[in-house]
């Protein structure tokens, strides 16, 4: 059922003792994610919101048994606390932090080398799996449980996806932001795997934007993959002006890839359905599901 | 900055952690050469000059045959656009810096608008014969630091860029570092041998340290030249340092140049705002970039052009909104505005509904506002405009304001 986070996991927050993570994890609990605990170097054997706070993840994971970690540590601290989670084997971090040094990221992405853990972000609005569990920022109402997977690079069009297959009764299965920095965790390629594997999940919207190379690789694994699942895409930035930075990536890669058209038609190429803007993305997922059930 | 305009767009996009939340960090090229000259990074002698009169003091104490005098701009394609002059007296040099002082640049990476020259560098000529390619930056899909290197350096890299095999890489483990049996290896790769080989070993394990040390997120030497006499120099450095990171580096931000950016960019940073200034007559004002980026494909499309793109940060409060969607009543080429925000997270849609009354009340919108909120308190939002007493064309959807402000840019009726 849905992928990564249900009902069941058991999730705790790093950094739960600021004021956004208080808001959000507060969120988190009423939605009925199952909270148990928090880490706060320092804090030790108090309480937060009437949960335990620990001076370590190891510690935190050792008395409660959680299976993910929520990261809401500052832009300074949050690479450290990314890699002592690693470190404790924690299964799922998320990492809501945005700004953080990219050269940080490259030694995020080193120590999660062979590790047990898979990384959410940064620069990320969490996950979702609709009724059961919402790990991050992202407005909880527009969603409904169903059948969608969604992957995005860009929280507010993630919304945007999310809402149009609330409207259109394709509901989702589990929402991931894969997070605006140039340096991240887990990738489209990691997310399409997942959904395609996931029996619940019937259809997979990739949110992407320009720059960097996420959305050719996810083509590349696309065509290889030959899924009976259908995937819809959309890409940001087709008229972005090509002499000033915009979006969270700038614009074209040093390798020529990286354009918006350039994505479009590597996806296309690779069978997915094209979004032609971000206010069809929700009708292209319908359009796409009708087709898959009438071919022959 | 640099001669070469395409392949020093496309490098620097690739390695940077190209955010529109912040102002870029560029540093010029004096300041990058400044940077980096502690390394031991052999440069030819230079000075900074603000007027023509010191332009000239400055080749007479550097010394040499010939100079080269270079604008001081935050873009590249300088050369190609006549920013950079090589002069072979020192009256040519002072009537060159005269030429670029004061003067507005349009290169290929400027806009229309160019960018006025308060600055210039001269350098002392050197003769070469060869000129390579070096360049540290962020490769994304590995997430590690790479070199690139090519022996087409100069003006060729935009073909070498274009050809497989033309540019060489190292990945560089975080861990281990450049090893010196790499770094030997990739001088011999470039095709150079003796001390020149010792050099550029030596150049790419310095440039790496450098990178490191600044938290750059590229520093690109082009071209890296070998002298008729066997030396290396940096030529020209472009350098770009992750904002990011600055916490890390106080002394660094003087670095940042303001007299060099839109001052209403400078002005809407203030604000928790970004914002973009376009050649259309649509403002924008949007939250998230990927949502804007979207929003201008979406107008685009309809047939309109977008004038002004106003970027809010979770974080802004009624205030700044208010004064955001000021500086786009202020521009006179604004005939119609947008805004689409979707709420969630720490922003929500109410504070920007009433961000837009405390506008109307200040100036009165002189212009149709089409006001499309999603997600957090949307509803509210659109109940506080009308009770305000505020005017929108109200839109239900992204594609349906981009419909309707396209129109009513144009006159049309809705």
């Amino acid at each position: 059922m849905a992928i990564l986070v249900n009902a069941e996991t058991r999730v705790i927050c790093q950094g739960l003792t600021g004021a956004t993570a208080s808001y959000h994890c507060e969120q988190a609990i009423a939605y009925g994610t199952k909270l148990v605990g928090g880490v706060r170097p320092g804090k030790g054997g108090s309480q937060h919101l009437r949960l335990p706070i620990f001076d370590t993840v190891a510690e935190a994971v050792a008395a409660t048994g959680a299976e993910a970690s929520a990261v809401f540590v500052p832009p300074e601290h949050a690479a450290a606390a990314m890699i002592e989670a690693i470190e404790a084997e924690m299964p799922l971090v998320i990492c809501v932090t945005e700004r953080i040094p990219v050269l940080d990221m490259v030694r995020v992405k080193h120590a999660l080398k062979g590790s047990k853990t898979r990384l959410i972000g940064p620069n990320s609005q969490g996950i979702i799996t609709p009724g059961h569990c919402k790990i991050g920022i992202m407005p909880a109402h527009l969603h409904e449980a169903g059948r969608i997977g969604i992957a995005s690079r860009s929280a507010t069009l993630t919304y945007e996806a999310v809402e149009q297959t609330t409207t259109l009764n394709l509901g989702q299965s589990t929402s991931i932001g894969i997070g605006g920095d140039p340096v991240y965790g887990m990738s489209f390629i990691d997310c399409l795997k997942l959904f395609f594997d996931d029996p619940e999940t019937a259809g997979v919207i990739l949110v992407g934007e320009i720059g960097g190379t996420a959305e050719e690789e996810a083509a590349e694994f696309l065509k290889a993959a030959k899924s009976e699942k259908p995937v819809v895409a959309f890409v940001a930035g087709r008229h972005a002006p090509t002499e000033r930075r915009m979006g969270h990536a700038g614009t074209v890669d040093v390798f020529g890839k990286g354009s918006a058209q350039q994505k479009i038609d590597a996806l296309r190429d690779a069978g997915a359905l094209i979004a032609a803007s971000a206010a069809d993305i929700g009708a292209t997922m319908r359009q796409a599901l009708r087709q898959a059930l009438t071919r022959p | 900055m640099g001669y070469h305009a395409g392949y020093h767009a496309g490098v620097a996009a690739s390695g940077l952690a190209a955010k529109w939340e912040d102002l870029p960090m560029n540093l010029h090229e004096y300041q990058a050469k400044a940077l980096l000259k502690p390394y031991g990074v052999a440069l030819p002698a230079g000075r900074l000059a603000h007027t023509a009169e010191a332009a000239e003091e400055a080749a007479r104490e550097i010394g040499g045959e010939f100079w080269v005098v270079k604008a001081q701009i935050h873009a590249g394609a300088r050369g190609k656009a006549g920013g950079v002059r090589l002069v072979r007296t020192l009256e040519e040099v002072r009537a060159a810096a005269e030429g670029l002082l004061g003067s507005r640049l349009v290169t290929e990476q400027t806009g229309a608008a160019g960018k006025t020259v308060h600055q210039v560098y001269v350098e002392q000529g050197c003769e070469f014969d060869r000129e390579l390619y070096l360049a540290a930056l962020v490769d994304r899909s590995l997430g590690q630091v790479a070199l690139l290197a090519s022996q087409a350096g100069g003006e060729a890299i935009e073909e070498a860029a274009r050809t497989p095999g033309a540019l060489l890489k190292i990945v560089i483990d975080p861990v281990l570092g450049l090893g010196a049996a790499e770094a030997a290896r990739l001088a011999a790769d470039l095709g150079l041998d003796g001390t020149a080989a010792e050099a550029v070993a030596e150049l790419a394990a310095t440039l790496y340290k450098a990178f490191m040390d600044q938290d750059a997120s590229l520093i690109e030497i082009n071209p890296l030249v070998v002298t008729r006499d066997g030396q290396v120099l940096a030529l020209d450095v472009k350098m770009i340092l992750d904002d990011n990171a600055l916490f890390r580096h106080p002394d660094l931000e003087a670095l940042r140049d303001e007299a060099d950016v839109d001052p209403w960019e400078v002005e809407a940073q203030r604000h928790e705002l970004n914002y973009v200034r376009l050649d259309g007559d649509i403002g924008c004002m949007i939250n998230g970039a990927g949502l804007a980026l979207a929003t201008l494909d979406l107008i685009k499309d309809s047939g309109g052009e977008t004038a002004d793109f106003m970027d809010v940060r979770p974080v802004a409060t009624r205030d700044q909104v208010a004064t955001g969607i000021k500086m786009l009543l202020a521009n006179p080429k604004v005939k119609a505005i947008l805004i689409n925000v979707y709420g969630g997270g720490i922003l929500r849609c109410d504070t920007i509904a009433e961000g837009l009354a405390t506008a109307a009340k200040d100036v009165g919108l002189t212009v149709p506002v089409v006001f499309r909120a999603a997600g957090t308190n949307s509803e509210i939002a659109c109940k506080l405009l009308a009770d305000r007493g505020v005017r929108v064309i109200l839109a239900r959807d992204l594609g349906e304001a981009a419909q309707k402000v396209v129109a009513a840019a144009k006159g049309e009726a809705i």
